[in-house]
């Protein structure tokens, strides 16, 4: 039998123009860190440095607040809904515009597939600013508290936003459109190692003349993060990341009147029953852990498989894990690329050296990495116990765990028995288990024969150490407007 | 309660009141507190009323685990079914009208007539609760018109287990307006009563009992807010936690509780948090403030506190 072998198809980087530095963007514009102090990002793939962005410090976190009240009292307070939805749909129509621009800054800073950043991140993006544009002159529809005296819902004011790495521009975007839909102004702080898109994002609220202030990007690292969720200016504060800093997030804030939603971490189990259709079943967990490296929060990380398939389904599992493609992001044909950073990288291997221990048997599809760069390869691990490591905690990485259960109710147990609770998948052909199944499985979005399905429309989150509050949809809105 | 006296005609003494023994309903059941311990409650003018039992963390924890042990069942119960029950409490509420009236008028120094009117609103409020169980799905639901071929639903469940501090001043029109919109989202409660005018709770909880709620639904505490607070605060398998009790009565002062503390103890396991009315933060005295209860609620907003958003998708196919 003839084999395959497809031929580099590499996107070319010369649509996009990287800076050798980038200050930070407050009040409209980009300027130094007031103590001058920078870092380097670079692109996981080949390590090569990208460019140079500033750290803000406490002095410019304090600027870009005030900076962001002063654009709250004197501008975007004062202006009609429809005139701040026209800013959003220009917004969304310029990511549009410049959608490879974006999808290959992207996939260079942040070690994605440029499959995933041209098809999924940047298009999620820019719908997400059109939806929320309509909103913005609806919201007395949409079922939100509105205070004594006024007619229609009120912003909270100014929003403090700290995002993660792993979809850095789609973060952003499901941060800033509902927050500035609502009437607030932002400041945000995109992760350490993916500032890029953020700043390009900058320059395009510039294109659009979003009014100086409304947007401001901080670049940083753990500090920055910190001192904007403590910065008394701030009126909300969103978060997306790991459960334990969203633990501190939460404990900082107590006792303030500043509302707070969390966007956490997750273990999801993804359960293919005996009767699923065992083609759609397997794509549907590759797409699960394998999308993304698993770089994901609603990852489904956890296969529960019914036992009387679970030879089948596992043999077949690895089958298709040996057509991945491993590589270069910027090639279309790549299907897993790098491992966003070193640090990342290393728990990734530390816990599947855990599982290892731990007596799991561990699998991966031969393939060649390349010496420069972090990767992984896509593993699996079989004879999992749910009190293994590999089953209690989040990887953040290409690495699934089986289990296998016998009745839907013990699938639904072991589903539930974690302190997670964002995402849950089920594959079975029969109508009314997915509906018993859905019932009662305790996770803010539930994916029925299909996972990863993402829509500017459908509201996500989590329950219990998932974090709270949704992010899109109606649900959405709400974290964004104050109690009556 | 009455006074023994000689009779009027000479007959001997008038009959000796047979006084209620004050206990903490956990599990459907009325166990004093584990710890033995009671704490005497006083009315308005400071004359002694009963001794109420004094919760300890052990009460707390297994009033959790009931609380916890009802939730399955109460939250699959139909939104129809709970209708009923809660319709069913307020039934027996008002035949006990006379009674709740004059608790109410002891604890919280009201006239009769005033003491009435906060008894009715209640009994209202609890009927406007049990007619919300089948509609808060239709309004807080949604179907989402997502940009593909997938059926798309979102609807609200319930949380779990939700620790209620009753409000310390509004001791049963407060204490209804907390607990009845955590029920009626198919959530089960431990509730810490009024520490100063804890003994309307306690007669909702024999009214509790006798009308279908199943034990463990509600669960309800007396004793020390501030001792009992901090447990719950921090349990693992609480949900939620309303924090209205920390609010101050305003004719007690130093009464209210370090809210930011509890809010900053519930972040170790993300426990939702309904913070007290007020627009201060928890630094400033008057950060948190007991709203007037006789205001119509603000909807389901009370109700939505305690669930959460669950979305479904499907694809469509042939």
């Amino acid at each position: 039998m003839p084999s395959f072998e497809y031929a580099p198809a590499p996107e070319s980087r010369a649509v996009v123009d990287i800076r050798p530095s980038y200050g930070l963007f407050v009040d409209g514009d980009f300027s130094p860190a007031a103590d001058g102090a920078a870092l380097k990002t670079v692109n996981p793939a080949t390590e090569e440095v990208l460019s140079e962005v500033a750290v803000a410090g406490e002095a410019d976190v304090d600027r870009a607040v005030r900076a962001a009240r002063s654009a709250y009292e004197g501008v975007w307070s004062r202006m009609s809904g429809t005139q701040r939805g026209k800013y959003l749909f220009r917004i969304a129509r310029i990511i549009q515009e410049r959608a490879r621009e974006l999808a290959v800054l992207e996939t260079l800073d942040n070690g994605k597939p440029i499959k995933e950043s041209r098809d999924v991140d940047v298009p999620l993006a820019a719908a997400h600013f059109f939806y929320h544009a309509g909103w913005a002159d609806k919201l007395a529809w949409a079922g939100l508290p509105v205070p004594a005296g006024r007619a229609e819902p009120q912003p909270c004011g100014v929003a403090g936003q700290v995002i993660p790495w792993n979809f850095p521009l789609l973060m952003l975007a499901w941060k800033v459109a509902p927050a500035l839909a609502t009437g607030n102004t932002v400041v945000l702080k995109p992760a350490e190692t993916t500032p890029l898109t953020a700043l390009l994002f900058a320059q395009i609220c510039q294109q659009a003349e979003l009014p100086p202030g409304v947007v401001n990007i901080l670049t940083g690292a753990g500090a920055t993060g910190a001192a904007l969720v403590a910065h008394p200016g701030i009126d909300k504060v969103a978060f997306t990341g790991s459960t334990d800093v969203g633990r501190q997030i939460a404990r900082t804030v107590a006792g303030s009147r500043k509302k707070l939603t969390l966007e956490l971490g997750g273990k999801a189990a993804n359960i293919v029953f005996d009767d699923a259709p065992i083609d759609q079943a397997i794509e549907g967990i590759v797409n699960g852990i394998f999308f993304n490296q698993g770089h994901v929060c609603c990852a489904g990380s956890r296969l529960l498989v019914q036992e009387s398939v679970a030879d089948e389904v596992v043999s077949r599992l690895r089958h298709r894990m040996a057509q991945l493609r491993v590589g270069d992001p910027l090639d279309k044909n790549t299907d897993i690329g790098a491992i966003n950073s070193q640090a990342q990288l290393s728990r990734i291997v530390e816990l599947a050296e855990a599982g290892e221990r731990e007596g799991a048997i561990r699998w991966s599809p031969p393939c060649t990495l390349p010496d420069n760069g972090f990767w992984f390869a896509p593993t699996v691990f079989t004879d999992v116990s749910p009190a293994h490591r590999i089953a209690r905690e989040e990887i953040f990485g290409p690495v699934l765990s089986v289990l296998t259960f016998r009745t839907p109710q013990e699938a639904v147990t072991k589903a539930n028995n974690t302190p997670y609770g964002l995402s849950a998948g089920i594959w079975t052909e029969k109508g009314s288990r997915i509906l018993w199944m859905a019932d009662r499985l305790r996770a803010g979005v539930v994916w029925a024969n299909t996972f990863n399905r993402f829509d500017p429309t459908s509201p996500f989150g989590g329950y219990q150490e998932s974090g709270y509050g949704r992010e899109g949809g109606r649900h959405g809105l709400a974290a964004y407007v104050r109690e009556a | 309660m009455s006074v023994a006296h000689d009779g009027a005609d000479g007959q001997g003494p008038a009959r000796l009141e047979v006084r209620k023994t004050h206990k903490l309903y956990v599990g459907g059941a009325f166990p004093r507190s584990e710890s033995g311990r009671s704490y005497p409650v006083a009315d308005a003018a400071g004359g002694f009323l009963a001794n109420a039992a004094m919760a300890s963390r052990k009460d707390a924890r297994d009033a959790v685990v009931a609380a916890r042990k009802a939730f399955d069942g109460w939250a699959a119960a139909t939104a129809y079914n709970r209708g009923q029950v809660l319709y069913r409490v307020a039934e027996v509420m008002e035949g006990r009208r006379a009674q709740f009236a004059d608790e109410v008028s002891r604890a919280e120094g009201l006239d009769a007539a005033s003491a009435a009117a906060v008894v009715d609103a209640a009994i209202d409020r609890w009927v406007w609760y049990a007619g919300w169980t089948d509609k808060i799905t239709q309004v807080a639901g949604a179907a989402n018109p997502v940009a593909g071929p997938y059926f798309n639903l979102s609807l609200p469940e319930p949380t779990g287990v939700v620790a209620v501090l009753a409000p310390q001043a509004s001791s049963l029109l407060g204490l209804v307006s907390a607990v009845a919109p955590v029920v009626a989202g198919g959530n089960t409660c431990v509730v810490v009563a009024s520490e100063t005018r804890p003994l309307p709770a306690v007669t909702l909880s024999e009214v509790l009992a006798t009308s279908d709620v199943p034990g463990g639904v509600v669960n309800l505490l007396t004793g020390i807010t501030g001792e009992i607070a901090p447990w719950l605060a921090s349990h693992e398998d609480v949900d939620a936690l309303d924090l209205a009790g920390a609010a101050p009565v305003p004719a007690i002062p130093g009464s209210g509780l370090d809210w930011a503390a509890l809010e900053a103890s519930a972040a170790a396991t993300l426990t939702r948090v309904l913070r007290p009315a007020g627009s201060g933060p928890a630094s400033d005295p008057s950060g948190a403030v007991e709203p007037d209860w006789t205001a119509v609620p603000d909807g389901p907003r009370r109700i939505l506190a305690f669930m959460e958003t669950k979305t479904v998708w499907h694809p469509k196919g042939r």
